[in-house]
């Protein structure tokens, strides 16, 4: 094209580079998960499939995987539902504090976890405490989807306003109502959206350990807390390598279809 | 621009009457009333534990004392460890947990704070047999009533990689500014280690004239902090996780350092590297243990039980033997596997008891009696913050 | 028909519509979200008792005084917007070789595969990625074992360390929208531009950087706030360093001094919405 072979040369081993970059700590990570010496001393003296075996055995790994689950589909849940909201009254209408509103659906996520977390905390204290009751796991819950609605509302809002309103309004014009409209031409046409929104803000969720270490009740435990909690420990270190092998290997066929979805020009999705 | 600024003004108002929700409480002694009978196990429990106080196999699984209560009783565990007692202090201030393993320099905040409540001994039939110089305590007692139930005691000890460490004798090795092992010495990561810093130099620096290393002036503290601050720079990582101070022996980043026994002998459990501890020769601060109740406990029966089963002979024992400590029950020194143990441990020594500076909490009434000189634990974390840098 | 007598009266109530629309969103980010971060600034006024750890409800400065006054919170500040910076410029310096190699040299076949390939790793776990660094700072590790040839040491825990692995984990954060921005960017400009003669670096620095200036601002509000907010790196690489969020995460969990955590974690939001403020202009809020 209009690049010299030099360049291309030089941008593709830069590429690589950085790939490796990227791959090598995760390599370790699963290398280690067959390393049976509980300290991974490195280089690994032998390779061995024993972590792999005792994953079911590991105290509290099942139901922290579990709790993570249960989180990340509430939490996707509602950001799907506020963040669609949002996008559409954003990109079709205009309102008092439109823009503070539009800065604000950010706040979440650019400001550190642990200030969302401590000021969630003390919210929800306020409110349970004089209820008897505790944090629990819909705090949990309710965290998480605060800052995920960015993530759903830039996706479906970058499709909202590469669609425009003439398909709508061209629907209407043939006589659909509101509800008809939305459910055969405006949905259809920002699924993909809501796909790849949903699918990045599961994987925020599935991940975040800052904001639920200050809204998780005691009896709760989602997999990062797990984690956190066994990181260090000699006889649950390993199965936490195994753990996070798995869940690489899970998540690349999801991820690449997520991709192949939001594929028409909104480019890999938006975070 | 006028609705915008009525918006503001309103959101902080309402912030302010929000936030006033909760009230503040009076320094003085909450009056809290004692379980008055043990009713049924109420099937779970939440406690807030130091590390290797409730072990479920999970660590060891030939370590465990949790899992046979929760057959006993019914009551299914949920045991949060926490790093130090300030840690401690703030979770039970969220007011979910049922009971914790407090610290002297926890004890004393959290009565006086309303989070516990009194213990009623005569519902807990092992603490008949627990050492009487545990009982009634300056941290554990408060206007006559007995707070909590005692667990066990023991010492900040200095633990060393046997293979790369000559056996010390003084806590040197590690205040040094010239120690052999810069790089490689850990400390604990919390405010109260400046005591350790104040024992070290009540034998080196007399004319400080330190006679309790929890009751420090303004110059004393100066010491103590440039003490540290010389320490910092040898260094290698502060250790608050016990895990992560096991896993950094492991690897031989760390060396030496103040440590617990639970740590070197869980490294010593892992066969990779040995570690041995010593208490050297100008003697260290340590801790005494007391199970306390939660003021809001919602699991009070089962939290009583398991405060019973704790200090029962067999497995005050097994915690004391696993954590590497005193145990507080007298009957459990014959139901040790090491015969000599107790006696390794000063177990029922009162006088030896009486030798370790047990971790209390930093007041600006001086604990020698000196008057309302001393600095209080605000000024102590405020100083330990600046001595990390 | 109710149903067509609802859609009409919505169809003509265009602000009805508006309003049923924002009605939850609002109720949660305006009143909840945003109610609760103002509460918490506010709890910045108060003090605790030393000795109970409960909360003191009156008014005072005694927090900002202590944050002023002692030496030791500006130099962790310093150094905490010090490792945000640099971690941005490493993440940059990273993301736009990748990006561009992705949306301008790839088949268009094969771009899915290779982003996907960038983007597996956010669903690795975040401590495990952290904790794998830690094992390869180590003693005995493989940056030591990899060093050890050439008779090099590795950086051992500490700033460097704390510094390369906070770039390692935003790096994706700052790959996707540089590659979302140069993918909206039509080739055809890029073939005018040779075609009037410059060379490919010159296409670069004065077609390329410009129309990507937003999304790159867009990455860097990213790397730049989730470095100046973490504090769980620090606490595994960062051997004896401490960072403003430690200073907020220890005043809050350990201490329980919420007020004080409060008062310091003024530093962090300021800085970021000041940053948010100076960079709406750029548009790069679009391009997120």
């Amino acid at each position: 094209m209009y690049l010299s072979r030099r360049a291309k040369i030089l941008l593709a081993s830069l590429t690589f580079g950085t790939l490796s970059f990227i791959y090598i700590p995760l390599l370790v990570v699963a290398l280690n998960s067959f390393n049976p010496s509980r300290t991974f001393s490195w280089p690994p003296q032998s390779l061995s499939t024993v972590w792999w075996g005792r994953l079911t055995e590991s105290n509290g790994v099942l139901p922290a995987i579990a709790s993570s689950i249960k989180v990340g589909l509430g939490a996707t849940a509602i950001a799907l539902i506020l963040g669609t909201c949002i996008a559409f009254a954003v990109s079709r209408y205009s309102f008092y504090g439109k823009n503070t509103l539009s800065l604000l659906v950010i706040f979440p996520i650019a400001l550190p976890g642990i200030i969302t977390g401590i000021a969630l905390n003390t919210t929800f204290h306020t409110l349970l405490d004089p209820l008897n009751k505790q944090l629990a796991l819909w705090t949990v819950v309710v965290g998480h989807a605060t800052f995920c609605i960015v993530v759903v509302y830039n996706n479906v809002l970058a499709r909202l306003r590469r669609l425009g309103q003439s398909l709508e309004e061209a629907s209407q014009d043939l006589g659909a109502n509101i509800f008809q409209t939305f459910r055969y031409i405006t949905f259809p046409l920002v699924r993909s959206a809501l796909v790849a929104g949903g699918l990045l803000a599961f994987a925020l969720s599935f991940d975040e350990i800052v904001v639920t270490t200050f809204t998780a009740g005691p009896g709760t435990q989602t997999l990062p807390q797990w984690i956190f909690n066994n990181l260090f420990r000699p006889n649950q270190a390993p199965i936490v390598n195994v753990v996070a092998t798995m869940l690489i290997v899970l998540f690349i066929f999801p991820v690449w279809l997520s991709q192949r979805i939001s594929q028409d020009g909104s480019a890999g999705g938006r975070l | 621009m006028r609705t915008k600024k009525i918006v503001i003004a309103s959101f902080a108002a309402l912030g302010l009457a929000i936030a006033s929700a909760t009230a503040g409480v009076a320094a003085s002694l909450p009056n809290i009333a004692a379980l008055k009978t043990l009713g049924k196990g109420e099937g779970s429990l939440n406690i807030i534990v130091w590390a290797g106080y409730a072990e479920n196999g999970s660590n060891d699984k030939t370590v465990d004392w949790v899992n046979p209560f929760t057959k006993a009783t019914g009551c299914k565990v949920n045991a949060k460890t926490a790093g130090t007692s300030d840690e401690m202090v703030s979770l039970m201030k969220t007011g979910g947990y049922d009971g914790v393993s407090a610290s002297g320099d926890a004890s004393l905040r959290l009565i006086y704070g309303g989070q516990v409540a009194p213990v009623n001994t005569a519902l807990v039939p092992n603490y008949k047999t627990i050492s009487p110089f545990l009982k009634m305590q300056q941290w554990n007692s408060a206007g006559g009533k007995m707070y909590g139930i005692p667990h066990g005691w023991g010492a900040n000890v200095l633990a060393y990689n046997a293979a790369k460490v000559k056996k010390p004798t003084s806590w040197s090795v590690v205040f040094d500014a010239n120690s052999p092992y810069k790089g490689a010495i850990t400390a604990y990561d919390s405010p109260i280690y400046i005591a350790d810093a104040a024992v070290y130099l009540m034998s080196t620096k007399p004319a400080l004239k330190i006679t309790n290393p929890y009751s420090l002036d303004k110059t004393q503290l100066a010491a103590a902090v440039a003490l540290l601050k010389v320490q910092k720079k040898n260094v290698g990582e502060y250790w608050s996780d016990y895990t992560k101070s096991v896993q950094s022996f492991e690897s031989g980043n760390t060396l030496l350092g103040s440590s617990w026994q639970v740590i070197a002998n869980t490294i010593n459990g892992d066969k990779k590297v040995t570690v041995s501890s010593v208490v050297p020769k100008e003697g260290a601060t340590g801790w005494s243990d007391t199970w306390m109740i939660s003021a809001k406990a919602q699991h009070p029966n089962c939290m009583y039980q398991w405060m019973n089963w704790i200090t029962s002979p067999t497995v005050n024992a097994q915690v004391a033997e696993y954590f590497g400590e005193a145990p507080s029950q007298t009957l459990a020194c014959s139901h040790t596997a090491d015969k000599a143990f107790c006696t390794t441990y000063h177990a029922t020594d009162a006088a030896y008891a009486k030798k370790i500076w047990y971790w209390t909490t930093p007041t600006t009434s001086c604990l020698d009696g000196r008057g309302n000189i001393c600095t209080d634990y605000a000024a102590w974390t405020q100083a330990w913050t600046s001595i990390k840098g | 028909m109710r149903n067509n007598r609802i859609n009409t009266w919505l169809y003509r109530h265009k602000g009805a519509r508006a309003a049923l629309l924002l009605a939850l969103p609002v109720l949660w980010l305006a009143v909840a979200y945003l109610g609760s971060l103002v509460v918490m600034l506010v709890s910045s006024l108060w003090s605790v008792d030393s000795f109970t750890g409960n909360t003191v409800h009156s008014l005072s400065f005694t927090n900002f005084h202590t944050l002023i006054t002692q030496r030791v919170y500006s130099t962790i500040a310093i150094r905490s917007i010090t490792v945000a910076v640099a971690v941005t410029l490493i993440d940059g310096l990273l993301a736009i070789p990748i990006a561009l190699f992705i949306s301008k040299v790839l088949k268009p076949k094969f771009r899915s595969v290779v982003i996907a390939f960038v983007l597996v790793p956010l669903w690795a776990s975040y401590l495990v990625k952290t904790y794998a660094w830690r094992s390869m700072f180590s003693d005995g590790g493989v940056i030591s074992w990899a060093l050890k040839p050439f008779g090099l040491h590795g950086p051992g825990f500490g700033l460097p360390a704390t510094t390369i692995t906070l770039a390692y984990l935003w790096l994706p954060y700052m790959i996707l929208p540089i590659y979302a921005g140069l993918d909206r960017l039509p080739n055809t400009l890029l073939e005018a531009s040779s075609d009037l003669g410059a060379s490919a670096r010159r296409t670069f620095t004065s077609i390329i950087l410009p129309i990507i200036y937003p999304a790159i601002i867009a990455g860097s509000i990213f790397t730049f706030s989730l470095s100046l907010g973490d504090y769980i790196v620090v606490k595994i690489v960062g051997g004896t360093t401490q960072l403003v969020a430690n200073v907020i995460a220890d005043n809050v969990g350990t201490a329980g001094n919420l007020p004080f955590a409060a008062a310091m974690a003024l530093l962090p939001i300021g800085t970021i919405l000041g940053y948010l403020f100076i960079v709406r202009r750029s548009g790069a809020l679009e391009n997120f």
